[in-house]
């Protein structure tokens, strides 16, 4: 009998004390939500998005320049990364599979999957940075590609391997080569599962700090100069953050509910793109 | 049209069929090449930017404790001892809460609630990392430093051993602080892998220990933990990889000190902070080269770590694959 009841106690008290974790993990979540909402819409405004980041201690302007830079600076690292990234891809649904090549780069891809980024900024420094001279926007891009290739590499390997194996071996019969097969059959049957993982790559890429901090680094100005320093969303919030003004601390919190509010939103529709593809692929 | 040049016709087609498969075989081959070239890139980059500083230090680097640029003195002590005093309290604290987060998401939740919850973890790991910096600095810090340190000051200071882990004026930043950003951050990370392990193992597993009458908690850790055992320890290792190399958050509340302190609620450094707060502002070879070296530690620590991580579960995944 009381054995019985010592290990019913356990029981309650194990499993409660797991409902209790959970729960900090969604009050974490919570206050970090409520805490930007309350802070960051305080500074919403049109002049928000009409103006420049202003000198300091100086009151009113905006993030203009920075909400520019950041979609710059995004885009091109995207368009750079993500076909790269496809292709590799590719490469190890469809050519590679079990060869030991294969292996050893998905296993690469993997290890950078997860590398910090900020090792990823001193790369960049040290390869384009170095030789240009000066910080660019350019560098910025090249440093956010990097960081996006391998996230495109696994998701686009994931999605192709969900196509089935008898629409392959159809296009096969009619006599179509493995890359026609991949452009016409493979990549269409996959589109959407193609456009999640570029999804979740531009969330991810978009609020990375780290790598611009001395890459891209930041500009005061409306910069349109690929090789000149540009203004970026995540470095003016880190600026402005830390800096004793109460008007850059504004900016900084309203920067920061902008940029989380873009990711979280990004990553919603990426999750709904995937469950719609649910009943053709895999469960979970 | 006559029987030759329909001949023909078909084999410029084929031709060019030819030519695309090998233009296509050999863009994938070269992307994937790439993606190889790219760690080979980042490995050799960095050693030559650090070569100066590393040669110039030699083992000094790793084992002295100045940090003077004034004197271009540089040693990377507080910076490891910083990186790794966090990440070890960040896990402390992660495992445990991450481990209760997969069991309820997989044992205890009813079904409706799985999804939302598990959704719910994962943006947590999807918010960008200098906004957990900000919060940790405007929010948590104040709070740590009116309620928590204060207590802890007054409670465990005076204990006689660990009571030097508490001991000094409370900061609000430090190393305590960035331990429990970095603890909040790893979370997700640790509990989705956890939880996609544990969703590995075969219901008959669990219906047999439940047939003889286990309790939940007791299929948790007789049944679940043994058989992803390997997965946990790949999802901890993973968790750690990402605590040691974090860069803004800890930047933010760590307080930017090059020392070494007993306590654990003075301020501290490590490497990525270091790296990410003075970068910039180096001036000299030997300067911005010892940041690089740092650096060169920083990826060395972690590739090590993420190396094993990976390795581990990718044993699993393949366990996995030849039982289905």
């Amino acid at each position: 009998m009381r054995r019985s009841l010592v290990r019913k106690l356990t029981n309650i008290v194990a499993l409660a004390l797991s409902t209790v974790a959970t729960l900090i993990g969604l009050t974490c979540l919570g206050a970090i939500l409520w805490t930007l909402l309350r802070s960051g819409l305080a500074g919403v405004s049109t002049q928000l998005f009409t103006h420049m980041t202003p000198p300091p201690g100086s009151a009113g302007g905006g993030l203009l320049n920075a909400i520019f830079g950041s979609l710059a600076v995004t885009a091109i690292g995207i368009a750079l990364g993500a076909p790269i990234g496809i292709l590799a891809g590719t490469y190890l649904a469809e050519y590679g599979r079990d060869s030991s090549l294969a292996s050893v780069t998905r296993f690469v891809n993997d290890v950078l999957l997860s590398a910090p980024s900020i090792i990823v900024g001193l790369f960049v420094y040290e390869v384009v940075v170095v030789p240009m001279g000066h910080f660019s926007a350019i560098a910025g891009a090249l440093a956010l590609a990097v960081i996006a290739i391998p996230v495109t590499v696994r998701t686009t390997e994931d999605m192709l391997r969900l196509v089935p194996q008898g629409l392959k071996d159809a296009s096969t019969a009619l006599g179509a080569y493995p890359w026609r097969t991949i452009t016409s059959v493979v990549y269409p049957a996959a589109r959407s599962g193609i456009v999640t993982g570029l999804l979740l790559a531009i969330a991810r890429v978009s609020g990375e700090t780290a790598p611009l901090l001395f890459t891209a680094l930041n500009n005061q100005f409306w910069s349109s100069n690929l090789a000149a320093p540009i203004a970026n969303l995540p470095v003016v919030i880190f600026q402005f953050a830390m800096s004793p003004y109460q008007e850059w601390q504004q900016l900084a919190w309203s920067g920061a509910l902008l940029i989380t509010l873009a990711i979280l939103l990004l990553s919603i529709v990426a999750r709904v793109v995937v469950s719609a593809l649910q009943p053709t692929g895999r469960a979970g | 049209m006559d029987q030759l040049s329909i001949a023909a016709g078909e084999s410029t087609h084929a031709v060019r069929q030819r030519l695309g498969e090998r233009l296509f075989g050999a863009a994938t081959l070269v992307a994937a090449g790439l993606v190889l070239a790219l760690l080979g890139g980042v490995t050799l980059a960095l050693f030559v930017g650090a070569w100066p500083a590393l040669s110039h230090f030699r083992f000094g680097f790793l084992t002295r404790e100045i940090w003077n640029p004034v004197t271009s003195q540089f040693g990377a002590l507080a910076p490891i001892y910083g990186t790794v005093v966090t990440s070890l309290i960040a896990m402390l604290i992660a495992v445990p809460v991450s481990f209760g987060v997969a069991i309820f998401l997989t044992e205890l939740s009813p079904s409706w609630l799985k999804r939302p919850v598990g959704v719910a973890i994962e943006l947590l790991a999807a918010v960008p990392s200098i906004i957990f910096g900000i919060w940790g600095l405007f929010v948590l810090a104040p709070i740590l430093q009116q309620s928590v340190q204060p207590w802890l000051i007054a409670h465990l200071g005076v204990l006689p051993s660990i009571g030097g882990l508490f001991r000094g004026p409370p900061f609000g930043i430090g190393v305590l602080t960035a331990a429990l950003v970095l603890a909040i951050m790893v979370l997700p990370f640790i509990s989705s892998v956890m939880r996609d392990v544990f969703e590995t193992v075969p219901d008959v597993l669990k219906e047999s220990g439940y047939g003889l009458g286990a309790t939940t908690w007791e299929v948790v850790w007789h049944v679940v933990v043994p058989y992803s055992r390997a997965g946990i320890l790949g999802g901890v290792m993973l968790g750690l990889g990402r605590a040691l190399g974090e860069t803004m958050a800890v930047t933010f509340v760590i307080g930017n000190a090059h020392r070494i302190s007993s306590s654990l609620l003075a301020p501290g450094t490590t490497i990525s902070a270091s790296i990410a707060n003075e970068f910039t502002e180096a001036v000299g070879e030997l300067y911005t080269s010892s940041l690089i070296a740092l650096g060169v530690l920083l990826f060395l620590i972690t590739f090590s770590v993420i190396a094993a991580a990976r390795f581990m579960l990718l044993r699993l995944e393949r366990r996995a694959l030849s039982t289905v």
